[in-house]
């Protein structure tokens, strides 16, 4: 059969599974609801299933986005509801198509970032953290290969606003997924480096959508 | 989720381990059961979730539907330090409650090195270590496994203590517990009528009085109280519980795969060996039983693997019928099968290619000692020859890795028995070079040393432990005789097995030693990462106690020996007879050929021992 999607949450314990250890949860959640995925030809052959931009531990999701074929043909619903039955807790599909675009044309991520401040309330940082990200360059150093990089990480956020729960700073921001890849982390942390005093206690980070370049939503 | 533990999960390694929420876990609703069981393994989530008892158990209590059974492991030192920091208690990963709010807290004991890890979750709990600080009923402290057939050690910490196998008698002592908390009765109320069960020990109703030498002068019962508690067992395996629906943990475990057990108890009978005596009396189950759980549990977990379980597989009679039945299910899904504990001698090269249809490992075997002489005075029944001809069939069959295990340190041995470990590795290699199809791939010998611990209950439990110096230069004796290329020796040090002889023989007195290795920060000791041996020898110094009293001291044949309260099925005049015939390099046959009375089909009621 042709190459399928699945568009799945991954939310609430489950966010502390590893990209790998998903991989392989999905492999076993597949097999339970009684699928059988193709593994690839050669000599140690591998099941074909593959998820695009791996997503950091801790951070939830309710847009990710698994390629995958089986050896069968598949009502893509009975599919979905099938292997739903079949996850571990806060791991859900949505919705299960035939791939038609490759996931590499995703360019753009929609998130949502929690700050959470311990000692003040989050209106009184509000102005100032959106000043911060108003700046037209934010260099900060950068883990890479290559040891430690500055980068600028403006550029990589096409858009960004926020607004103040009673617990928490809400941060709603549109980033760069890939060339160049930005960590949403990053962005709690530019403040940790260049602004100490504005940086949250603890901050968290969800997925909300995948877009295209030209910002259309993509499938 | 706690908002700490929120904090906490995205900087330690492999959080995971520490949510729950795995596929197939249980969970109740806590105002609706009478009883919460914190089922606590005294090591890490990889290796407690691996573990099939553990499984078995874990169904087992959540069968009552008055129960509700949680699962508890040891943090790993990042996450245990992130916890003291935050304040965090020792939770349970089904519900995140602390595990201080349960009724019972009970503790699968697999091997002595977790002893401390034991009092180390009592405290990260919030819980009094020692049973006498205790005083209420609640929350009650149990312990069981292998690590408690001689429970001495741990036996001020512990209120009661499961002897033997727990499918029936740990719903027994619950649903006891939970007439005692409904009826209000006193701690000591509940123990003494506990001590009635079959399998129950409760080491606080048996006074021990010591020599002057530091023997033990008498163990005395309270009045009415069993002076032997005898083991439990389930005797029908094919209607025993066995979850072929069990948690599939969402990170990498030790064992990631569905294990099947075959049959309980060894007919083989090798003197150095304590789960060959204390599994006892053999029972099978049928091959339709095991077939059927096999592929339900394949079905409901996904796993790639199926792994038989048993002391011995070569001994499980219908072995063929089992594999044949596995594989026509296995082979079209691309989930393999593992059997280990295959043994040399009827080693099957049918059994060999059925598996390697489908995946190849290695092969292993457990030669244990160096010489003839040396094997039948242990009772290994494993020839040379039987080792070179199975070898011999694998090498042409394609395989190209053997793994061989020894002991060294085991009664009678000598340095003549251990140079015969070298020339047996140089024997199998040119048996590869004799046989070996394709040798551009090469081969890899691998010989393993292990220093001898003597087990209670077994027929050398009277027997002294080499000095860890002693077994060093044994090893050093066995490295310089090693001279091939193809052939790779590794030794496992000899501290950890000095300090688990120690305890697997120790008294009471031991406690205060466990405690103050734990007040040091004694924790996950079976990690090499964490053992410190310095830790130990400075313990038993300041409890004034004499570790060679207890690793390398041979006991007398008439000492009252510290598990004598416990009866684990074997007579004791069995096992004594074994050691007397391993000084004559005497050999047993195993139970099949001929049954040497040993006592434990005596737990029997309707069925014969498989043996």
């Amino acid at each position: 059969m042709d190459k399928l999607r699945m568009r799945f949450s991954k939310t609430g314990r489950a966010v502390y599974i590893s990209h790998l250890d998903l991989m392989h949860t999905m492999q076993r959640a597949i097999a339970r609801a009684g699928y059988s995925l193709k593994y690839s030809e050669g000599y140690n052959p591998h099941p074909q299933i593959s998820i695009a931009l791996p997503l950091s531990v801790g951070m939830s999701s309710i847009c990710e986005i698994m390629d995958f074929r089986l050896n069968e043909e598949i009502d893509t619903r009975i599919f979905r509801d099938k292997v739903n039955g079949c996850f571990p807790e806060g791991i859900l599909a949505t919705e299960v198509y035939p791939a038609e675009r490759k996931s590499s044309l995703i360019k753009w991520l929609e998130i949502e970032g929690t700050f959470e401040y311990d000692e003040r309330r989050p209106e009184e940082v509000l102005d100032s953290v959106a000043a911060f990200f108003d700046q037209e360059r934010i260099v900060v150093d950068k883990k890479s290969k290559r040891g430690m990089t500055e980068t600028d990480i403006r550029p990589m956020i096409r858009s960004i606003a926020f607004s103040s729960r009673e617990d928490a700073l809400m941060v709603h921001a549109l980033i760069s997924a890939a060339d160049p890849t930005l960590n949403p982390e990053l962005l709690s942390g530019a403040l940790r480096q260049l602004k100490p005093e504005l940086a949250p206690d603890f901050a968290s980070y969800c997925r909300i959508e995948t877009l295209l370049s030209d910002g259309e939503i993509f499938r | 989720m706690d908002k700490r533990l929120t904090r906490i999960l995205p900087r330690v390694q492999k959080p995971s381990r520490y949510t729950g929420g795995e596929y197939n876990q249980i969970l109740k609703n806590k105002n609706e059961v009478d009883l919460r069981v914190a089922f606590c393994f005294p090591d890490t989530y990889e290796i407690g979730m691996s573990n099939l008892g553990m499984s078995i158990l874990y169904q087992t209590m959540n069968s009552l539907d008055s129960v509700w059974c949680e699962r508890v492991f040891a943090p790993w030192g990042d996450m245990y330090e992130e916890m003291k920091k935050a304040g965090i208690p020792l939770y349970a990963l089904e519900s995140g409650d602390p595990v201080s709010e349960f009724d019972t807290v009970m503790f699968s004991i697999g091997y002595e090195m977790a002893y401390t890890t034991v009092l180390d979750m009592l405290d990260m709990a919030g819980i009094p270590l020692r049973s006498e600080n205790r005083p209420d009923l609640l929350p009650l402290v149990c312990a069981g496994g292998s690590a408690c057939v001689n429970a001495e050690p741990m036996a001020p910490f512990i209120d009661l203590f499961f002897l033997g196998e727990g499918e029936e008698l740990d719903n027994e002592v619950l649903l006891l517990l939970r007439k005692a908390k409904m009826e209000g009765w006193s701690k000591k109320e509940f123990l003494r009528q506990a001590a009635m069960i079959q399998g129950v020990y409760v080491p606080s109703l048996y006074d021990v009085s010591y020599n002057g030498n530091g023997t033990i002068r008498a163990i005395t019962p309270e009045t009415g109280v069993p002076a032997k508690v005898k083991k439990r067992i389930v005797e029908d395996l094919d209607a025993a519980p066995y979850p072929t629906d069990p948690i599939v943990p969402s990170t990498e475990v030790v064992h990631d795969r569905v294990s099947l057990e075959l049959f309980r108890g060894c007919v083989r009978g090798c003197r150095f060996c304590q789960a060959g005596y204390i599994y006892r009396p053999i029972r099978s189950k049928k091959p339709q039983t095991l077939i059927r759980q096999g592929i339900e549990a394949v079905q409901n977990t996904g796993h790639e693997e199926i792994s038989l379980l048993s002391l011995s597989t070569s001994d499980y009679r219908p072995l063929s019928e089992l594999c044949d039945g596995l594989l026509d299910y296995c082979e079209s899904r691309s989930v393999g099968l593992a059997l280990p504990s295959l043994r040399a001698d009827n080693f099957s090269v049918e059994i060999m290619e059925k598996i390697q249809k489908v995946r190849k490992s290695g092969l292993t075997f457990a030669v244990e000692g160096g010489s003839q002489r040396l094997r039948d005075a242990i009772n290994k029944n494993v020839t040379e020859e039987d080792v070179l001809n199975t070898c011999a069939l694998a090498f042409s069959g394609g395989w190209n890795s053997v793994k061989l295990y020894y002991m060294l340190g085991l009664p009678t041995e000598t340095d003549e028995d251990i140079v015969g470990i070298a020339e047996m590795s140089e024997k199998i290699l040119h048996c590869w070079r004799m046989n070996a199809k394709n040798k551009s791939r090469g081969v890899r010998i691998t010989v393993s040393t292990s220093c001898f611990i003597p087990k209670p209950h077994s027929p050398f439990q009277w027997e002294a432990q080499v000095s860890a110096e002693e077994y060093l230069r044994r090893v050093n004796l066995l490295r310089s005789s090693i001279k091939a290329r193809n052939v790779v020796y590794n030794w496992h040090d000899a501290e950890t097995s000095v300090i688990e002889a120690a305890l697997s023989r120790g008294d009471r007195r031991l406690a205060d030693v466990l405690e103050e290795v734990f007040r040091n920060g004694g924790r996950l000791e079976a990690w090499t990462d964490y053992f410190r041996y310095e830790r130990w020898m400075d313990a038993f110094a300041r409890c004034g106690l004499d570790i060679s009293f207890y690793a390398s001291r041979e006991r007398n044949v008439t000492e009252i020996l510290p598990w004598d309260m416990i009866d684990m099925g074997v007579r004791k005049s069995l096992l004594l007879r074994e050691k007397e015939k391993a000084y004559r390099s005497e050999l047993t046959p195993d139970c099949r050929k001929a049954c040497s009375a040993c006592g434990a089909a005596s737990l029997l009621k309707g069925i014969q021992c498989d043996g």
